[in-house]
């Protein structure tokens, strides 16, 4: 219970000190030990959870299990890395934009107070709250992705924050239509939203009302993960907002959101018992990654260009919990974040030295060999090349895929194609060739790049069995 | 059917017209005061539900309703448009007696869509489920129609009014701490919008949102 507290309460009070202070000399190193410190707390849960099983805590208002507690691991270690990232890189922007103390204020509490919506939303043991952490969520970033006050980037957030309100009230719809249904079977009152409650009543909630409640459901968070034809304010976002920023909402948001669908769909399914959800997920992930794979073609803006990346992964996720390929989709989960995480601040140290995110204009970036190769070797892990994770958890989604829906295996090795045509040949051309850019006022943070591939290349020789036994325990956890 | 379901009746079908009237009004002032309107009898039906079903518990959501939808909201608004000086939203994007139309059909499809529901429901309130359902989408519809940045904001909140009456009248509201967390996040938005607002005013010199319309669809 009390890590449950620590890891809610550190990055609240950070956002509440650093809103005061966040404009200090010292602000981004409290900002990274407030992560730290979360980060800490995080990995004292999983142990507790490792050791004693699920928990249900604090008047059955948390709720932490195998499926969760991977995720609050994972947020709290790529928050704690981005915010290694966010500090010379936020100096940079600081002397480079001119941002305001006003704006350094904002940007470092805020950082801290969408952390604490993402902890919230995955700890929350409320259907409920777990919305209002989600709408949480997309408020602490809106004014983020315009700090720089723009007209791209106020443009962005006016997108993001318009498509996800609407987005996320379908999503309220669908929550008010499973707590009707549930309060037949679970009396009105506290106990009806609460997941532990409803798994343990799913089989006897009415299918009609929960089928509509689904379609909501998956609209409506559906949007926050990048799902196409819902996609559109997340290429936006991620180009206008500062890197850091762009890196925690592709890297954490996007899996939250995800976690969201699956939690609903475990419901879902234990009241329909037949493929009606699964089949939704198939469908809308297929679409995704599709779409996403020929769109990235066309872009020509290198924080656009992995934005569209990340909707084209969170479509493979989706569809890899659709067929049942549990294992692989949360394998997957992990890697995408750290990886695209990874790809990020290589990106942002590019743009800032090369001034532009222009891919045309950006070249030669292996003069500086952290962000040359961090952005080389990211761009591959992300494309699925082995021997990075990403390939273990792509093959496994499609080995999968080969046995339950054979028809899809062309449709996603087409896309992967495609995707790997596009991506590969810009990233090559950036990274190689003459022109040099400048030098910043602050050195790169080459430790967090360094350390994300790392994990990633470790994922993919060999998974560490207390891991794997994690997993496949959250696997069976969704069914 | 008992007098008190009838005046629930009677206060949904008033909720179905404000939505209406909110699709075919121009004036931002007016607008607002609709959406004053709404907030009221939403408060209003939701007392009504509160004593005729003794959910003593209603009683607060009403009084939450109340003061964030008719005196907190409100009050930010006007002042908003006082300060930003914005007084007609001059356009829609399809004209209003077309968007009218598109509301029809909008209600027909709604209601077919409550039909299973609202047989299952077993408050005294299942009727309405249809209208609370027309009342989110009609107010999506004035979202994609308007251009300027406040009314598509008016649209979000009355679409959070819509989602409120389903809320009430398929399962006599949802649990406390839900529903304080959902007007936070409401009134957090608002302010937020309002610093937004304000940020595209210096930008744009115009609220209207085709000036943002540079967006690239690629």
């Amino acid at each position: 219970m009390m890590e449950i507290l620590a890891v809610l309460g550190l990055p609240l009070a950070g956002g509440a000190l650093l809103a005061l202070w966040g404009h200090e000399k010292w602000a981004p190193e409290l900002n990274s030990m407030v992560s730290f410190c979360t980060f800490a707390a995080s990995i004292l849960l999983a142990w507790k959870v490792l050791v004693s099983g699920a928990m249900v805590v604090l008047n059955e208002q948390f709720f932490i299990d195998s499926f969760n507690v991977f995720l609050v691991v994972l947020t709290a270690f790529v928050a704690f890395t981005t915010t290694l990232f966010s500090r010379p890189y936020m100096r940079n922007e600081a002397i480079l934009s001119a941002l305001s103390n006003y704006q350094l204020r904002l940007y470092h509490s805020m950082y801290q107070v969408f952390c604490f919506t993402m902890l919230l939303a995955l700890t929350t043991n409320n259907l409920g709250i777990l919305w209002v952490a989600m709408e949480g969520a997309t408020l602490a970033t809106v004014l983020l992705v315009s700090l720089y006050r723009t007209r791209e980037s106020l443009e962005a957030a006016w997108k993001y924050f318009i498509l996800c309100g609407v987005g996320i009230a379908q999503a309220l719809f669908g929550t008010i239509l499973i707590y009707f249904a549930s309060e037949k079977v679970l009396g009105a009152g506290g106990t009806a939203l609460l997941w532990t409650h409803l798994d343990a009543a799913k089989g006897s909630l009415e299918p009609t009302v929960l089928s509509i409640a689904f379609v909501f459901l998956i609209v409506g968070y559906g949007t926050k993960v990048g799902l196409v034809p819902l996609h559109s304010w997340l290429p936006d976002a991620h180009a206008e907002g500062p890197t850091p920023v762009s890196a925690v909402l592709s890297g954490l948001l996007l899996n939250v959101a995800l976690y969201a669908v699956v939690r609903c769909k475990i419901l879902v399914e234990g009241a329909l018992h037949n493929r009606f959800a699964d089949d939704l997920m198939i469908g809308f992930g297929l679409l995704t990654v599709l779409t996403a794979a020929f769109l990235l073609w066309r872009q020509k803006d290198i924080k656009r260009l992995f934005g569209y990346s990340s909707i084209e992964h969170m479509g493979l996720m989706t569809f890899a919990f659709g067929i049942g390929a549990n294992f692989a989709g949360l394998l997957h989960m992990t890697v995408h974040s750290l990886t695209k995480s990874a790809i990020f601040f290589s990106v942002g140290h590019a743009v800032q030295r090369s001034g532009t995110q222009t891919m045309e204009a950006i070249r030669g970036l292996i003069k500086f060999p952290a962000i040359g190769w961090g952005l080389m070797l990211g761009a591959l892990a992300i494309l699925g090349m082995p021997p990075f994770g990403v390939f273990t958890s792509e093959f496994l989604i499609l080995t999968h895929a080969m046995q339950s829906q054979p028809w899809s295996t062309p449709v996603l090795l087409i896309a992967l194609g495609v995707a790997f045509a596009s991506i590969f040949g810009k990233v090559q051309s950036m990274v190689w060739g003459e022109q040099a850019g400048k030098e910043l006022p602050h050195a790169q943070a080459s430790l967090p790049i360094l350390l994300h591939l790392a994990m990633v290349l470790l994922l993919g020789l060999y998974i560490p069995p207390y891991l794997a036994r994690w997993y496949s325990e959250a696997a069976r956890l969704i069914g | 059917m008992p007098l008190s379901s009838q005046f629930i009746n009677l206060l949904a079908s008033i909720l179905l017209l404000l939505a209406f009237a909110m699709l075919s009004q121009r004036r931002i002032r007016s607008l607002i005061r609709l959406f004053m309107v709404q907030g009221m009898t939403l408060a209003v039906s939701t007392v009504v539900i509160a004593s005729t079903t003794n959910q003593s518990h209603l009683y607060y959501s009403a009084l939450l309703t109340f003061s964030l939808k008719v005196v907190i909201l409100p009050w930010i608004l006007f002042r908003m448009i006082r300060q930003l000086n914005v007084e007609w939203d001059v356009e829609t994007l399809i004209n209003i007696p077309s968007t009218m139309l598109v509301g029809i059909a909008i209600v027909i499809v709604s209601f077919n869509l409550a039909l299973p529901i609202s047989h299952l429901a077993g408050t005294i309130t299942r009727s309405t489920i249809g209208i609370a359902m027309a009342c989110v989408l009609l107010s999506l519809l004035m979202m994609i129609t308007r251009s300027k940045a406040i009314s598509q904001v008016i649209g979000f909140l009355s679409m959070e009014n819509g989602l409120f009456f389903a809320a009430t009248s398929t399962t006599y509201g949802m649990p406390m701490v839900v529903e304080l967390g959902v007007a936070l996040d409401v009134l957090v938005g608002v302010l937020i919008l309002g610093v937004f607002f304000f940020q595209i005013r210096e930008k744009f010199e115009s609220l209207d949102l085709k000036h943002l319309e540079k967006a690239e669809e690629e």
